[in-house]
């Protein structure tokens, strides 16, 4: 029987989620007996090559690639999870929600303290995704099936649930595996 | 122009006694002279006080009336209840803003006019209205709207802008209003024939305990809405420890739909104080409060007026009625727009100057009210009932309405009908004699006891009011067949969430919540799920608020699930793709293109 | 003190003393019912509504409800916890809560309660509100986006401090908490203040003495809020 497939991606995250997935250590070994990656960063698999059976998304949607890559999750994924804080509730880059997006750029092109702007460039170049009025959370884009708190959450919370997920039980965190940090 | 400031507040502080519980006194009279309470301001009111600033801004921030910021000298209130709206109050607020060149919410350049909305003013029978400064100006059209803008630009005051009075003691010299009465049915108590203080002359003869049991045996219960046994109330206020006791007469009738109170308080006025000297009597209380909700204002300076003269007359004031040791006296605090204190906790924090918000319960005002004294707080029908039931008796007064709703109950009518008015019926009145005394024809839906009651429908129009069937402080609504109940509905929402004093959780946040589920709802983008998510939140927001404005404002939304089921139905869509059809990739991403001067590839 | 009242917690009889809260006996009984505004010592605020019980069926808040002789009272049962969630949830969209990087988190009661009944994800869309932050003062600040107008901070600082420091100003979902002053700096608020302890988010902190507990070792990190009242049974 053909193992199940699993995606997995990082939106507007800063991949700490998919470090700790990888912070299952040798429990990987196992994880890779039981399903095979699909489209992925660990992988590399840029695009979808079936339905797969688990999508996990790390971070919110902060553009519209972002948005476009949730969406076609939803459309290959039987179960999506909202994997880490960002995801569930747009997490740091969500700060920005109450900026307007004008003083956002001018603060990250031309005003910060760090920058180097010589030219006072704004990138505005067509292949740049536009950015988003604001920081989404994923389920604000499109419907999720469970979410995973954690900032990241932990290598033991992500077994669990893929565990649980594969064995088609479903996802009842301990107490000491819901963590908001 | 500070030490003018501080005059003018050295002045309000001190006609107060300096006393902090006269706060809302205090901060009223100087936003009507000042036009702002600013942070200057209450910092002048606090060391006068003996407060704290904080507390001050605590307090004039949570009232709509009161601002920090300064308003226009002229304020006009354009009232955006659902009625108003039906009405046409929309048009005469675009005409307004439109002629005068300014926002609502906003106030002109130079100061002059400021223009906003306000939540129901109790003229639902002669929508639309507006208040302007104190003024109320009715059955505003666009044309007259247009005419008093104009008006108001070229610098006439407010009060030159009634022409005509209204009927009965609105044309009286102190109210000068063109307010109209339209009492259209008459009952047997209220609106009876009746011989003045006879009732206060019966009760005296009597000793309180047993004017106390005659109310019970009356078995009138509280006209606000809540149906609370009066004679209990006043026997546990009674009973109550308590050097001090207070007599406390609710007028902030505030909910949407009603102004029964208005007119009781035209024309019954006599009543009414007769009803709480009796009140005084049976609880061994000498002060009576009358809180007057601030949109009824207008009427501030009869009602003064008249107490003046029944303490000329020895109907007020000590010894009343020739009886010695019998003291009662009444003052007259004035709201300051803030529907939460219809709630008698909150209307008794209001009294003693502090935010509107309610007070723990228990202990309950009968123990523990006004300054912490026993306390009773009536609603203005039931003090001018009890008036009539010393006049007549127990026996007589149960004999009429129904077994457990005896009486007769004033209903404030307005809506889809060619008669909106005043009706006082028997408890019993079936809903579809009411729709047809009130003229109403196709009628699709009719809102009894105002958004905090029910929506019902043709089915239920063979149902009777009573508080063990369809219960109301006296609010009916009538809804034609071209009327959106789920913009009704919204309309309502956005009244409970402007209206919640915030203290708990679940009526803060939960009303937001139901308000934008309903508003998604209407834009097109609801799923059958969201009756669920609806009837669930209502319920955690019905449980567990802390008063009766959260533990009733979900009503709008479960009773129109309950009785137009359909109209959801209508518009709500399974969406397939698994996308959520509230997220709007097209708006979020409007910012980004006109900034960056392109348009998305994707999307 | 002359007098026992005993009363039933689901189904378990607990004693208590005339004039005590239901959640005073509870707690002195090992009964743990979920809270956040109540804190011993202060005047009950009854505004979280998470402490939402039933006595003989009808809904009160047990930190203010008093006991009485022989009523039934409802805590751990499934509709209750389900409200007390529904509540968490409110909390946690109404606000902005970053526990990412909060420094009261481990030690955080809204965050505590929300581990305790299992909450993942707020069921509710985030509201994103648009709050400020005060950090004139040179040993505390005060974060709004956190704030849940517990009311804590307010009484703590009139009763205890006698300085009424905190107000709350506005009303419905613009209520918020105020300084007498137009910052925190210009108030004569103190680090030692009983206020500025008592805040059970990240709302009030003081400086420089953020993530002095370690990962792990936090409050809440192993043990769920409560268990120290449950440990006494």
């Amino acid at each position: 029987m053909e193992k199940p497939k699993v995606a997995t991606t990082s939106l507007a995250g800063c991949f700490g989620c998919h470090m700790s997935l990888l912070d299952i250590d040798d429990r990987i070994l196992k994880l890779i007996e039981l399903v095979d990656f699909d489209k992925s960063p660990i992988d590399d698999i840029k695009n979808f090559t079936g339905r797969c059976a688990v999508g996990i998304v790390e971070g919110g949607c902060c553009n519209e690639e972002n948005v476009h890559v949730l969406q076609d999750f939803r459309k290959n994924c039987d179960i999506l999870i909202s994997c880490g804080d960002c995801a569930i509730d747009g997490g740091i880059p969500a700060m920005r929600n109450n900026i307007p997006l004008k003083e956002c750029f001018d603060e990250a092109y031309h005003d910060g303290p760090t920058v180097y702007n010589p030219n006072n460039i704004t990138p505005n170049d067509k292949e740049l995704p536009l950015i988003l009025n604001k920081v989404y959370p994923c389920h604000h884009v499109v419907k999720m099936d469970y979410h995973l708190p954690g900032c990241p959450p932990s290598a033991d919370t992500l077994w669990e649930a893929l565990v649980a997920l594969l064995s088609n039980k479903p996802i009842e965190l301990p107490y000491e595996l819901i963590k908001y940090d | 122009m500070s030490q003018k400031l501080s005059r003018i507040i050295k002045n309000a502080c001190e006609s107060c006694g300096n006393d902090r519980n006269r706060l809302m006194d205090i901060v009223t009279a100087i936003q009507k002279e000042c036009g702002a309470v600013t942070l200057e301001a209450m910092d002048i009111i606090a060391k006068e006080l003996n407060v704290q600033r904080v507390d001050v801004e605590s307090v004039v921030s949570f009232y709509s009336f009161l601002s920090k910021e300064e308003k226009g000298k002229v304020v006009i209130r354009i009232c955006n209840d659902v009625v108003d709206i039906l009405k046409g109050a929309e048009d005469v607020a675009k005409v307004f803003s439109e002629t005068l060149g300014i926002e609502i919410g906003q106030t002109a350049a130079d100061g002059s006019i400021s223009l906003e909305y306000t939540p129901c003013i109790g003229l639902s029978d002669q929508a639309p209205a507006v208040l302007i400064n104190d003024v109320a100006i009715t059955n505003l059209t666009v044309d007259k709207a247009k005419s008093i803008a104009n008006d108001l630009k070229n610098g006439v005051l407010p009060e030159s802008l009634t022409k005509e009075c209204g009927d009965g003691n609105n044309a009286n010299d102190l109210v000068k209003s063109m307010v109209k009465n339209n009492i259209i049915k008459k009952g047997s108590v209220i609106f009876a024939e009746r011989q003045s203080e006879a009732g206060l002359e019966k009760a005296i003869t009597m000793s309180p305990s047993d004017v106390i049991s005659l109310i019970k045996a009356s078995k009138v219960r509280g006209r606000g809405g809540a149906g609370f046994p009066t004679g209990m109330k006043w026997e546990f206020t009674r009973a109550a420890k308590g050097d001090k006791k207070y007599v406390v007469c609710n007028a902030d009738e505030g909910e949407p739909g009603t102004f029964k109170d208005r007119v009781l308080l035209t024309e019954k006025f006599d009543m009414l104080c007769e009803g709480m000297a009796i009140g005084g009597y049976c609880i061994g209380s000498d002060s009576g409060i009358i809180y007057l909700r601030g949109e009824y204002a207008y009427l501030k300076a009869f009602l003064e007026k008249k107490l003046s003269q029944r303490k000329e007359v020895g109907l007020l004031g000590a010894n009343i009625c020739g009886k010695d040791g019998f003291n009662f006296d009444i003052r007259i605090q004035i709201g300051a727009g803030a529907y939460i204190c219809g709630e008698e906790t909150a209307l008794i924090s209001s009294c003693e100057g502090l935010r509107g918000d309610p007070k723990t319960r228990p202990p309950f005002p009968a123990q523990k009210g006004y300054l912490a004294s026993p306390t009773t707080v009536n609603n203005v029908e039931t003090f001018c009932s009890i008036a009539k039931i010393l006049e007549k008796d127990a026996a007589w007064y149960s004999a009429i309405g129904t077994k457990g709703s005896t009486g007769t109950k004033i209903l404030s009518i307005s809506g889809d009908c060619s008669n909106p008015g005043i009706y006082e019926y028997d408890f019993g009145v079936k809903v579809s004699d009411m729709l047809k005394d009130a003229g109403a024809e196709d009628t699709k839906a009719v809102l009894i006891g105002g958004p905090s009651g029910q929506l019902i429908g043709k089915t239920d129009f063979n149902r009777i009011i009573c508080y063990d069937d369809l219960a109301t402080g006296g609010s009916i609504v009538i809804f034609n067949s071209y009327r959106n109940i789920l913009e009704i509905v919204k309309s309502y929402l956005e009244f409970f969430v402007e209206e919640s004093c915030g203290y708990c959780t679940p009526c803060r946040t939960g009303n937001v919540l139901l308000l934008n589920k309903i508003e998604e709802i209407l834009e097109g983008k609801g799923e059958p799920s969201d009756i669920k998510y609806l009837e669930d939140l209502c319920s955690t927001v019905k449980v567990t608020s802390r008063c009766g404005l959260g533990q009733t404002s979900p009503n709008p939304v479960l009773t129109s699930i309950k009785n137009f089921r359909e109209v959801y139905d209508a518009v709500l869509k399974l969406n397939e793709d698994g996308r959520q059809p509230t997220f709007d990739i097209k708006a979020s991403l409007e910012v980004a293109e006109a900034l960056q001067g392109r348009k998305s590839v994707i999307y | 003190m002359d007098k026992t009242i005993t009363f039933k917690i689901d189904g378990v009889d607990v004693k208590g003393f005339p004039g005590q809260t239901i959640m005073e006996a509870a707690d002195a009984a090992g009964v743990y019912i979920p809270r956040l505004c109540y804190l011993k010592d202060l005047t009950p605020h009854g505004s979280c509504r998470v402490c939402t019980i039933k006595v003989d069926g009808r809904a009160q808040a047990a930190c203010t409800q008093p006991i009485a002789e022989g009523v039934e009272v409802e805590n751990n049962t499934a509709e209750l916890n389900e409200k007390r969630r529904d509540i968490i949830d409110m909390f946690f969209v109404e606000g902005n809560h970053f526990c990412m990087f909060c420094e009261k988190s481990g030690n955080c009661e809204l965050q505590a309660m929300a581990y305790r009944l299992g909450i993942c994800a707020p069921k509710y869309p985030f509201q994103f509100p648009d709050c400020s932050l005060d950090a004139t003062h040179p040993d505390l600040f005060i974060d709004r986006n956190r704030c849940i107008l517990c009311g804590r901070c307010v009484n703590a600082s009139k009763v205890i401090d006698e300085k009424s420091v905190f107000e709350f100003v506005g009303r419905g979902a613009a209520k918020k908490i105020a300084v007498n002053a137009d910052t925190l700096a210009g108030t004569n608020m103190a680090v030692s203040d009983k206020a500025a302890g008592v805040c059970p988010v990240g709302a009030i902190i003081k400086k420089r003495v953020g993530f002095e507990v370690p990962v792990g070792k936090r409050l809440y990190d192993t043990e769920p809020i409560g268990s120290d009242i449950e440990a006494k049974q």
